[in-house]
């Protein structure tokens, strides 16, 4: 896991810059700079290409979509258009229902999230700075991490009924794991001279966790942040599906029972995009936050 | 010499690891004074236990059994007059803080108020001719400025003692002739005493007033020896002195003697 998520975070796809090869001998080799890191003229045209490349793309389903419901391949009660698809979507955009229904799942997600990631923080730092604590923990932590959190769903409603205090239940499990081991390993990951630099600079413990541990793992727990985002929206959804608290994941249900096939997949729509921006955002913070890390560095060379 | 008291005494120092593998001698027995204002080098083969010496002599690591004294005081843990500047220099300096916010940290981590920490700051990156990168992130610069970045957050914290593993080992030699002319200057401007370590005997000769020699694994003083050569030191011309040749060799000779298990008596 560790290797995984570690991996995903510090293999960026591109060409190596040689940032990362033994530095340079001599001179400064960026210019100074203010805060986070501003890209040159370069990468914004690779930026841009990479921009119309995905606006490219999005077209071409669309038009297979388009192609494939009008060619009645399926049945058009089952697949509508994309056309009529689109139509609906901004019809829905235009409705306020739409838009509480979509509060609603913001709200769970966020929510979530935010207890997931919050306990995750504080639990991960006690535990993974106690040696003992972490030893004690390591076996449950493994034992309990792979559950699915679909598992747990009747569990959740046996526990807090058909609400979306259940709903959360499911949605803070697997989020929680994810950020927590990524808070173990990262605070495992502080470097003895770092950390004997620290000592004999007359860092007390407290300054050692906050000029140290603290930025040391936080390359991990922005991953995982980042992880945990997308997959607490993918358990939001469906918990709300399955469970049936307010949400796009129960409207969606109810246009399949109407049966309502545009309005249903003008929501998977909606919720596909949700996902998009999700990871847009979350890739902002993890570049903001982390512009000096090797990992951004390379990404935006300079 | 002998009326002064010293300000760093290691006294019958010894050090055993005590690894998966079993236990490792790394030092066997090592005694020396550093007086005030003395700039001793320590030089040793590679592996002969400078590093553990220096952790030791810094309170990071605790001995085996005997003593360090600082100030008349044992050290127990790292004392609050004494800077370390690390080999790793890579690993030593924070990458998500600037140049000026790593000097300024151990100041930050003390208390000193921010309009006398950034004066401070300044100073200690004149000092080391790197006042006009503060803003930048120490691995937006070269190894050989990195370490100097290194030299300033040591000289910016203000100690009686400063500590220095092998500092200049991974960078080019005209980089490292640079620097050493940099230890010197600080040495003398700040009045501070310094313990520099290093495997490099030419190094030890040109830098240092004293040279302590080690012996290989099992460690041991081999030869504590003055380096009298003139106050002002050049690396061209301090180098082709006669006396500069004299000492090297001789250094070198306790070395390889070292090597071959010869004790030899402190000169
Ligand atoms: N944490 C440790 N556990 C076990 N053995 C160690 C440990 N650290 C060092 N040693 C051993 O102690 C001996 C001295 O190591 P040390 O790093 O102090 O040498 P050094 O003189 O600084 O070497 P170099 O010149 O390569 O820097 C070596 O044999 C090394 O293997
Ligand atoms: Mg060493």
């Amino acid at each position: 896991m560790l290797s995984e998520t570690v991996t995903s975070m510090t293999t960026v796809p591109g060409p190596v810059a040689p940032e990362q090869a033994p530095r340079a001998r001599d001179g400064v080799r960026a210019t100074p700079r203010g805060t986070g890191p501003r890209p040159s003229a370069r990468p914004r045209s690779r930026r841009t290409r990479r921009a119309v490349l995905g606006f490219l793309g999005v077209l071409g389903f669309a038009a297979t979509w388009e192609l494939f419901a009008l060619a009645e391949v399926v049945n058009p009660s089952y697949l509508p258009s994309f056309t009529t698809t689109a139509r609906r979507l901004v019809a829905e955009l235009g409705e306020p229902r739409f838009w509480s229904t979509l509060g609603d799942t913001l709200i769970t997600w966020a929510l979530g999230l935010a207890i997931a990631v919050g306990a995750a923080l504080v639990l991960g730092t006690v535990i993974g700075l106690v040696p003992f604590l972490r030893r004690a923990t390591h076996s449950t932590v493994e034992f309990l991490r792979p559950i699915p959190s679909v598992a747990i769903i009747p569990l959740a409603v046996l526990v807090a009924g058909l609400s979306r205090e259940a709903a959360l239940i499911v949605v803070v499990y697997a989020p929680f794991w994810q950020v927590l081991i990524q808070v173990l390993y990262g605070i495992a990951d502080v470097n003895t001279v770092a950390r004997d630099t620290a000592r004999s600079f007359g860092l007390g413990r407290a300054q050692r966790l906050r000029h140290l541990v603290l930025p040391t793992a936080l390359p991990y727990v922005i991953t995982g942040f980042r992880l945990a985002a997308a997959i607490a929206l993918v358990l939001t959804i469906t918990s709300e599906l399955v469970i049936g608290n307010p949400g796009i994941g129960r409207q969606i249900d109810l246009y399949r029972s109407a049966p309502d096939a545009p309005g249903l997949y003008a929501l998977v729509l909606v919720t596909g995009l949700l996902g998009l921006l999700v990871n847009l955002g979350t890739r902002a913070i993890e570049r903001r936050v982390l512009h000096w890390h090797p990992s951004v560095r390379r990404e935006t060379p300079r | 010499m002998a009326d002064r008291t010293p300000l760093l005494s290691v006294t019958e120092l010894s050090k055993t690891y005590l690894s998966a593998t079993g236990p490792v001698e790394a030092i066997r027995s090592i005694s020396f004074d550093v007086y005030p204002g003395e700039l001793v080098c320590i030089v040793g083969p590679s592996g002969c236990g400078k590093t553990t010496l220096l952790k030791c002599v810094s309170g990071l690591l605790p001995p085996t059994s005997g003593t360090v004294t600082l100030d008349g005081a044992e050290v127990t843990r790292p004392p609050a007059t004494m800077a370390v500047v690390f080999q790793e220099y890579g690993q030593s300096l924070y990458p998500w803080l600037t140049v000026r916010d790593n000097v300024a940290l151990p100041l930050r981590a003390r208390g000193v108020p921010r309009a006398e920490r950034a004066a401070v700051v300044e100073r200690a990156l004149e000092e080391v001719g790197l006042s006009h990168v503060l803003r930048t992130y120490p691995w937006q610069l070269s190894g050989g400025m990195q370490q100097r970045v290194a030299i300033a957050r040591a000289v910016a914290y203000q100690p009686e003692v400063l500590v220095m593993d092998e500092p200049f080992a991974a960078v080019d030699a005209q980089t490292r002739a640079d620097l050493e002319d940099l230890v010197r200057r600080v040495w003398k401007d700040l009045g501070v005493t310094v313990l520099f370590v290093t495997h490099d005997i030419d190094e030890s000769v040109y830098l240092g007033e004293r040279v302590v020699v080690l012996s290989a694994s099992p460690t041991v003083v081999q030869e504590d020896l003055a380096v009298d050569l003139p106050a002002e030191r050049d690396q061209l011309g301090t180098r082709a002195l006669p006396r500069f040749t004299e000492l090297r060799t001789h250094v070198y000779g306790q070395i390889q003697r070292a090597k071959r298990g010869e004790q030899v008596g402190a000169a």
